[in-house]
C-alpha cells in the first residue's frame, strides 16, 4: 500500500515535468533538450535558496523563474540565432550543468533539517507518503486548470496554431517566434518547478539528477496517449499526469522484479522506445482494434467520411 | 474614372546569389499599380516570378531594391506578420492553409483576428458558431456540416474552401490567391473558382490570382498580367483581355 501511495505521489510530482514537456513536444511539435538542464536547475536553485533560509514556497517560485530564463535563452538561440532547436537545447542544457554547479557550489546539497514545502504542519500530519500525493495533486490541479484556461484564450489558440501549422499562423499575423519563446519559457519554468519539488521530496539536489529526464517526460506523454487514445486538449493534459503515474508503477514493478535503481535509465528508454514503436508494431501485426493510440486520426471521423 | 490605388510596386528587384558570378534577378525592376476592386489574374511559366512577386508583396521575401506601398504607406520593411493586417493569402497546397489538429471553427476563429493583437481574452468560440455556420454554407463541399471536425480530416477541396474563407472572413485590402485551385480535381476546382468569383464581387475585394489555367485567366477578373523572366511583359485591361485570344497567350 505504501509503495502504491508513494508511486502516485511521485507520479504527480513528476507529472509537472510531463506537462511542461507536453507544451513543447506535442503542442509546439519539437523536442526541447533544455529540460535536461532545467530540471536540475530548478532543484539547484530551490535547494540552495532553502539552504540559505529562503521560504520554501519562494524558493520554488525562484526555480520557476530560473527555468523560464533558461527556456528563453533556448528560444532566442532558436528563433533569433537560427540554431536548430535540438542543438539550441543541448547548448543550454550543457551550460546549465556549469550553472548548477556554480549555484550549489558542490555537486550535491542536502536539505537535512531544513524546512521544505513538505514540512508544513498539515502535510506532516498526513499518513506517510500522502504528503506528496496531496501537494502534487494541489499543484497539478492549479497548473492544469491555468493551462486549460490559457489554451482557450486568443493567445493560447495562437500558441496551438503555431505548433500546428507555422506557415498558416504567420499568414494570419501570429508572431510565431514569440509563441515559441513563450512556450519554451513556460515549459521550462514548469519543469524547473518539477525539479524543485522532486529535490525537496528527496531531501537533496544532485547535479546529475537531470540525466535521462527527457525520456521520463516523454514516457509520461506517450504512455498517456497509448492508454487513453484520442482526447481533447484538456483531457490530454490530464492524460499526461496519469501517464506519469502509470510510469511510476512500471518502475515499481521493474524494481520488484529485481532490477536495481542503476538500471532505471535503461528501463526508461526501453519503455519509451516500445511505446513509440507501438503504432508501427500495431500496423504490422494488425492490432488496430486492440490498441488505440493518442495521436492517430479519430476513427469515428474517418468512418463518417467514407 | 479610376479607383484609388491600393498597392503599388516601384522598381522592385530581387536577386539570388547577389554579388556572385551566378547572380540572377528573380524579379527585375517590377512596376505595378493595383487599384481598388481590381481582380487581376497572373500568368507565367514556372520560374517567371509570379510566386516571387506574391512572396514579396506578402513579406516573406525581402526586396533588394525598390519600394512597396499599400494605401500610399511604404511597407517595404514591414515584417510578414505585420503585413497580414492588409494582406491575406491562399496557398496552392491545401496543407499549408489550415491547422490540421484544430477544428474548422477554431481555424475560422483564428482567421477573424488576422493581423490583430491576440491577448488573454477567452476565445468565445460558441458565440461565433452561428456566423461560421452561415459563412461556411456559402461554400461547396458541405463544409458547414464539418465545423467541429479537425481540418486534418477534411478533403483537399474542403480545406481549400476553408483556406479561402479564412483569407476573406476578415476583409483584406489585398487578397493573394496562389493557384488556390490547382491541387483540386476539375469539378471541385471549378466550384471553388465560382465561389471565389462570387465572393470577390460581392465583398468588393481587391485580388490577385496566379493560375495556369488559361481559360480561368481570361474568364475571371478585370485585368490580366503576364510575367516572364522576372518581369511583367503584358498588362491587359478588361477590354484588351476580352479580345485576347487564348492562342496568343499560350506563347508566354
Amino acid at each position: 500500500m505504501n509503495l502504491i501511495t508513494s508511486a502516485i505521489g511521485q507520479g504527480l510530482l513528476w507529472g509537472l515535468l510531463g506537462i511542461g514537456l507536453f507544451l513543447t513536444f506535442r503542442i509546439l511539435d519539437f523536442p526541447d533538450m533544455t529540460v535536461e538542464g532545467t530540471f536540475p536547475l530548478g532543484a539547484a536553485v530551490s535547494v540552495t535558496a532553502i539552504a540559505h533560509g529562503v521560504n520554501p514556497l519562494l524558493a520554488t517560485l525562484l526555480a520557476f523563474g530560473a527555468g523560464m530564463i533558461a527556456g528563453l535563452i533556448t528560444g532566442l538561440l532558436y528563433t533569433k540565432g537560427r540554431i536548430p532547436i535540438l542543438l539550441a537545447g543541448i547548448l543550454v542544457m550543457t551550460a546549465c550543468y556549469s550553472i548548477n554547479l556554480r549555484i550549489m557550489g558542490t555537486s550535491n546539497v542536502s536539505l537535512l533539517g531544513k524546512q521544505t514545502l513538505f514540512s508544513t504542519k498539515f502535510l506532516t500530519s498526513l499518513p506517510k507518503f500522502f504528503d506528496s500525493v496531496f501537494l502534487g495533486m494541489l499543484i497539478i490541479i492549479v497548473v492544469v486548470a491555468l493551462l486549460a484556461l490559457f489554451l482557450q484564450t486568443d493567445l493560447g489558440q495562437s500558441f496551438i496554431a503555431t505548433g500546428d501549422n507555422e506557415k498558416m499562423a504567420k499568414s494570419l499575423g501570429i508572431n510565431t517566434d514569440q509563441m515559441k519563446n513563450m512556450g519554451l519559457m513556460v515549459s521550462n519554468g514548469l519543469i524547473a518547478v518539477s525539479g524543485a519539488l522532486i529535490a525537496q521530496s528527496d531531501g537533496y539536489s544532485d547535479v546529475n539528477m537531470g540525466i535521462g529526464i527527457i525520456v521520463i517526460g516523454l514516457a509520461s506523454i506517450i504512455i498517456g496517449e497509448v492508454v487513453f487514445g484520442e482526447l481533447t486538449m484538456n483531457q490530454r493534459l490530464i492524460a499526461v499526469v496519469c501517464g506519469s503515474i502509470i510510469y511510476r508503477f512500471v518502475l515499481l514493478l521493474v524494481l520488484k522484479a529485481g532490477f536495481g535503481t542503476n538500471d532505471l535509465n535503461l528501463i526508461s528508454s526501453l519503455v519509451l522506445a516500445l511505446c513509440l514503436m507501438l503504432p508501427t508494431l500495431r500496423n504490422k501485426f494488425q492490432l488496430n482494434r486492440i490498441v488505440e493510440r493518442g495521436t492517430a486520426i479519430p476513427s469515428k471521423e474517418r468512418n463518417e467520411n467514407e | 474614372m479610376s479607383n484609388p490605388i491600393i498597392l503599388e510596386l516601384k522598381n522592385v528587384t530581387v536577386y539570388v546569389n547577389r554579388h556572385t558570378a551566378e547572380e540572377i534577378k528573380i524579379l527585375n525592376n517590377v512596376n505595378l499599380i493595383v487599384r481598388k476592386n481590381d481582380f487581376i489574374t497572373l500568368l507565367g511559366s514556372n520560374g517567371a516570378g509570379k510566386s516571387t512577386l506574391f512572396n514579396v508583396i506578402a513579406g516573406n521575401l525581402a526586396i533588394d531594391e525598390g519600394q512597396i506601398l499599400i494605401d500610399g504607406k511604404d511597407i517595404s520593411h514591414l515584417s510578414e506578420e505585420k503585413r497580414t493586417k492588409f494582406i491575406s493569402r491562399v496557398f496552392q497546397d491545401p496543407k499549408l492553409g489550415t491547422a490540421p489538429r484544430m477544428t474548422v471553427a477554431e481555424n475560422l476563429l483564428l482567421a477573424t483576428k488576422r493581423g490583430e493583437r491576440r491577448g488573454l481574452h477567452l476565445r468565445q468560440l460558441n458565440q461565433h458558431m452561428e456566423d461560421f455556420k452561415k459563412i461556411t454554407a456559402t461554400m461547396p463541399n458541405k463544409l458547414s456540416e464539418r465545423l467541429k471536425t479537425p481540418t486534418g480530416n477534411l478533403s483537399g477541396g474542403q480545406r481549400q474552401a476553408l483556406s479561402f474563407l479564412m483569407a476573406t472572413i476578415k476583409k483584406p485590402d489585398i487578397l493573394l490567391l496562389d493557384e488556390h485551385t490547382a491541387a483540386l480535381d476539375p469539378k471541385t476546382s471549378a466550384e471553388l473558382m465560382e465561389a471565389t468569383q462570387k465572393r470577390v464581387t460581392e465583398d468588393h475585394l481587391t485580388a490577385m490570382m496566379i493560375t495556369h489555367h488559361l481559360t480561368d485567366a481570361v474568364k475571371y477578373g478585370n485585368r490580366l498580367i503576364v510575367m516572364k523572366d522576372g518581369q511583367i511583359t503584358q498588362d491587359l485591361n478588361a477590354n484588351e483581355k476580352a479580345q485576347a485570344n487564348i492562342e496568343e497567350l499560350k506563347i508566354y
